[in-house]
């Protein structure tokens, strides 16, 4: 080869080259994605706008829950380089260790945080006067800035168990819903939890570009891509805040539940739980603390719904339920008429009675509360002819309870509620053994009176009050009767849920007895002047301490507005304390103010928390 | 006759001029985008650096057409003294330049600074052309050793004085110049790349070289156990291949130890050895932020100014060394193709022209500039684009920077001068 024919391999080397060096851009910009993944992660900055959450008002109009703002200071670990750490610590109020402690659990590690680029929350909700302080020296503070964002405020501190609360969410929802990002709030419970969907609106993004510093250097495409936060939507409740507040008063220094509905619609007027807590507690930095401090109240358990959570045996009241169901068997006429010796005689007086004129008809042992009168009764569901035994019987009876929304979830719009206990046959085989037990043995252990193992939250046993009253359906009860922009909502709550019970004689004739319970019977104490009343009291047994004081009522009797039940824990008997507290209620919604000054003095003052508290403590000495 | 070649542009080659003028516009509109800010952007205000090359693109322009107005005796007349004056300038830099991460490169003053390295490439050219145009044809072959000093000494000066390592690599393309010359031959340019191929294996795989080695002795000894006449001469000769490999496959996995920090680094990261992070961040990150700028430009790219790994920083050097970085990402496959495309065709343009001359100088002048610009782009682009370690060149005409530009336009335009005059016989 001379060397003049070289200049064809040169000229066949440059073209080589330069072809593989087009087919290398061919892959790295055509083929290949991950450098495009990278640009955008490193180039962009999504910024989350985040929208307000609804507003929730009461039946009235009033405010309940609403926004404030708040800062969240956001920290990037990578570009803390000459950040004033101690001055940060200064104003944050903490120690170096504990600043450092906060970094490794946002980035992992020390090492880590020196290469971590994304944003952490590094102290949550500051309230607008800590923020301040912060702004003046914010220029020292490099990796540092401040977000905004709205948390709850409660201008009128009632239903802190209702209205639940809002709080950072969790790791493991963030790995499994898309819509949660770190860092975002979400209703932890109550309203705010069963209505997350509606009350937390859209989130907004806007897509910055960012420098290698991660200096903001303005909107990408002038903000063609980026959409805007939308507010979430207001709610309309269905409390009415005044009678919430009352009842609330009312129980303080009580435990208990009080449930109270709206007969006609299923909507809950008050649901009360005591002890409560200010609702405000856990909004704000201290949530975890005040959250800490109210775990620690292991007798009251403040944080314990138990108006929807705890199920109660319910007593007396439940007599009304076996008269219902007995009178739609027919093994029940009002005129019936059982034998009280101060007990259930086939028992030898067990269950045991108090003292009331004997024999009583139906509306007599609803006044009076016969225990031996409904032993009676609920022997005679089971032992009806019309089923093959009396495990049919059973299985009837205990589908008439169901079908009052008892033993079964109710469906109302809050979470975690509780759907009580009417005890299986299988769980009866269990305890007596296969066919070892019979009706008297179950009267005998009290189901006819609402012991044994019945469990009952307050707002099934005013369900079952409002069955009555509706005589024969209930709608479910529920606590949020408007959704902004949804007109359909409502409808939601429109349906009848007929019961089993479906005589309304039965009905009435057990409305009859209940009005007696006012007029002349246990309840006389509480009734209203001027209103017809329906009620029943209730004295609980149970397996923790004195009886639980139960009174369930709804009134007027001939167009019921309000049905309430109202437990308080180890009170003693029903007419005690829960027949004023339900009784008192009902006259400040009826009314609308409360003329029986002196029960209500001797409603507010009662403390039967300290009043237990005390008296263990005057127990010592005695034993010395 | 005489009139018309004193007219400036006359008889010169328009397509090295027009490809010229593109790459040095293109080159300058890239430069502003890759300095880009919005706020701050003012071509009038002359401590931006788009204002400052403005200044070098009119400089090189007027300085072209000043070449061209030089009759081309004065290139050959004039080859040694401009390469010993450069040659002495290199020398001058190397004691008295402002020292620049620890290399002394550069003349300062004031706001501007030089680089007589980048003049030491047309000087070195102009001298080897010189020298070897001088000689006779057979005896061409026996000038090695004089050709090889002519680029030593430049190399040595600027690797060892100044401590510019990648300007130095450069002298090496040159070597092309010897192959078509006939000083190198074309088997001895193959052991070389065989050789440089198994460093990189020695380096590659460090590890398990003892089982390469003896993989490549296996193969051996089977092919003289295959032939039907097995000669000495061959049993020898097969014996050296082994040795010789395997020995620069053991030399450079432990030369690569005892070199510079940033070189082994560079070398380690670009053959995705394993590193620890510190050296993965330092010597990986350029690489990996350059593919990222370049790769997210797609097919069609991001649109003028509309990068944003090179707008906002993420690559470093993006001005100079990675500049081709906001070509990929603003004009994506179809810019970088075309920037490919035009550098190209200068090339082979240069070695068609060079190859059409009556005078040796000219075509050995011609073909130095062709391979110099061939070794910056390939190295350049290459390790932009990762195929290549980092090796801090420039792009002729796109890095920011008026020594190159310059340096380049004056390495170019002489050889139009001298192609315009190719009816003459130059010496």
């Amino acid at each position: 080869m001379t060397p003049q024919d070289r200049k064809y391999i040169v000229i066949a080397f440059v073209v080589l080259a330069a072809l593989l060096y087009t087919a290398r851009l061919f892959y790295v910009q055509v083929v290949e994605d991950k450098y495009k993944l990278s640009a955008s992660n490193q180039a962009f900055y999504y910024r989350t706008d985040y929208p307000p959450r609804g507003a929730i008002y009461d039946r009235n109009g009033k405010l309940l829950v609403s926004n404030q703002v708040a800062y969240d200071l956001m920290v990037v670990p990578r570009e803390m380089d000459g950040c004033d750490t101690i001055g940060l610590c200064k104003i944050l109020n903490l120690t170096m260790d504990e600043f450092k402690s906060r970094l490794v659990r946002l980035s992992g590690g020390l090492e880590e945080a020196e290469r971590d680029y994304r944003s952490h929350i590094f102290e949550t909700q500051m309230l607008p006067e800590l923020n301040a302080r912060l702004q003046e020296k914010m220029y020292k503070f490099n990796g540092f800035y401040v977000q905004s964002r709205t948390i709850r405020t409660y201008d009128f501190p009632v239903a802190a168990h209702l209205l639940g609360y809002v709080g950072e969410v969790n790791q493991a929802l963030v790995d499994t819903t898309p819509y949660y990002k770190s860092g975002d709030y979400i209703g932890k419970s109550g309203i705010e939890r069963g209505y997350e969907e509606f009350l937390r609106g859209t989130k907004g993004v806007q897509i910055l570009m960012r420098d290698v510093h991660n200096n903001i250097k303005g909107s990408y495409m002038d903000g063609k891509y980026d959409t805007a936060a939308i507010k979430g939507k207001d709610l309309v409740c269905t409390l009415d805040a005044e009678l919430q507040l009352y009842g609330e008063q009312l129980m303080q220094n009580k435990i208990g539940g009080i449930c109270a509905i709206e007969p006609q619609t299923g909507e809950i007027l008050a649901l009360i739980t005591s002890p409560t807590y200010d609702p405000n507690l856990f909004v704000g930095r201290d949530f975890s603390k005040n959250y800490a401090q109210l775990l620690k109240d292991t007798i009251g358990r403040p944080l314990f719904n138990r108006a929807l959570m705890s199920s109660y045996p319910p007593g007396s009241t439940f007599k009304l339920m076996n008269a219902l169901v007995g009178l739609q068997e027919g093994v029940l006429t009002p005129a019936t008429r059982y034998p009280c010796a101060g007990g259930f005689p086939p028992l030898g007086g067990k269950p045991k009675c108090h003292a009331h004129p004997s024999p009583t008809d139906l509306y007599g042992s609803i006044a009076t509360s016969c225990n031996s009168y409904y032993s009676y009764v609920f022997k005679s569901i089971l032992d009806n002819r019309k089923y093959d035994s009396h495990r049919d019987a059973y299985a009837a009876w205990r589908e008439y309870v169901n079908s009052f929304g008892v033993g079964v979830n109710i469906g109302t719009d809050l979470p975690f509620e509780k759907k009580g206990n009417v005890p299986s046959i299988e769980y009866y085989d269990k305890v007596f053994g296969k066919n070892r037990w019979y009706p008297i043995t179950l009267a005998g252990a009290g189901l006819g009176i609402g012991q044994a193992e019945l469990g009952v939250t307050p707002v099934q046993m005013c369900n079952i009050i409002c069955c009555i009253a509706n005589r024969g359906y209930y709608h479910t009860p529920h606590c949020i009767k408007e959704i902004e922009g949804d007109s359909t909502f409502v409808q939601k709550w429109s349906v009848k849920h007929y019961t089993k019970v479906t005589k309304t004689s039965a009905y009435d004739d057990v409305i009859e007895g209940m009005f007696r319970v006012m007029t002349g019977g246990t309840g006389r104490s509480v009734q209203i002047p001027g209103i017809e009343m329906c009620g029943k009291t209730g004295t609980a047994q149970n397996p923790h301490g004195d009886d639980h004081s139960v009174f369930v009522l709804f009134a007027p009797k001939n167009d019921p507005k309000i049905a309430i039940a109202v437990l308080v824990e180890n009170a003693g008997f029903g007419a005690t304390y829960a027949a004023p507290i339900a009784s008192l209620m009902t006259e400040l919604y009826l009314t609308g103010k409360v003329e029986r000054k002196d029960m209500e003095t001797r409603m507010l003052e009662t403390d039967l928390i300290h009043k237990n508290a005390g008296a263990k403590q005057n127990l010592k000495p005695q034993h010395q | 006759m005489r009139e018309k070649s004193e007219r400036l542009f006359y008889n010169v080659d328009w397509l090295l001029i027009v490809i010229f003028l593109l790459l040095v516009i293109m080159g300058w509109f890239n430069i502003y985008s890759a300095v880009y800010d919005e706020q701050k952007s003012d071509i009038f205000n002359f401590s931006r650096l788009e204002s400052k090359q403005l200044i070098f693109v009119i400089v090189s322009i007027v300085l072209a057409f000043s070449i061209l107005v030089i009759d081309a005796s004065f290139f050959t007349a004039t080859a040694f003294f401009f390469y010993a004056g450069i040659i002495l300038l290199n020398l001058i830099v190397a004691f008295a330049g402002t020292d620049i991460r620890g290399s002394r490169s550069w003349f300062k003053m004031g706001g501007f600074s030089l680089q007589p390295a980048e003049f030491a490439k047309w000087a070195t050219a102009l001298a080897l052309a010189k020298f070897l145009s001088g000689l006779n044809r057979p005896t061409v072959k026996n000038s090695l050793p004089i050709a090889l000093a002519i680029i030593a000494v430049p190399v040595f000066i600027i690797i060892l004085l100044q401590r510019e390592t990648g300007v130095a690599l450069v002298f090496s393309a040159l070597v092309m110049v010897l192959y078509r010359e006939g000083l190198v031959a074309g088997w001895i340019l193959l052991i070389g790349l065989i050789s440089v191929l198994a460093m990189v294996v020695g380096i590659k795989y460090h590890e398990v070289i003892w089982i390469i080695a003896g993989i490549a002795a296996a193969i051996a000894i089977i092919r003289i156990l295959l032939l039907r006449k097995k000669t000495f001469l061959q049993i020898l000769f097969s014996f050296i291949a082994v040795v010789y490999l395997s020995g620069i496959m053991f030399v450079s996995a432990k030369v690569i130890e005892k070199m510079p920090e940033h070189q082994t680094g560079r070398i380690k990261v670009w053959l995705g050895l394993e590193v620890d992070r510190a050296t993965e961040d330092r010597f990986g990150y350029n690489t990996k932020q350059s593919l990222i700028a370049i790769g997210s430009g797609g097919f069609a790219g991001k649109g003028y100014l509309d990068g944003t790994q090179t707008k906002f920083r993420f690559v470093p050097e993006q001005e100079t060394d990675f500049i081709f970085c906001t070509v990929g990402e603003e004009w994506g496959f179809i810019g970088s193709t075309i920037v490919v495309l035009l550098y190209t065709m200068l090339i082979v343009r240069l070695i068609l022209r060079s190859e059409r001359q009556r005078s040796d100088f000219t075509r050995i002048y011609g073909y130095a500039v062709a391979s110099i610009f061939l070794f910056h782009l390939l190295v350049n682009v290459g390790m932009t684009i990762g195929i290549l370690p980092v090796i801090g060149i420039p792009l002729p005409f796109f890095s920011y920077g008026g020594s190159s530009l310059i340096s380049f336009t004056i390495l170019l335009f002489i050889f139009v001068k001298l192609d315009s005059q190719r009816l003459l016989i130059l010496r």
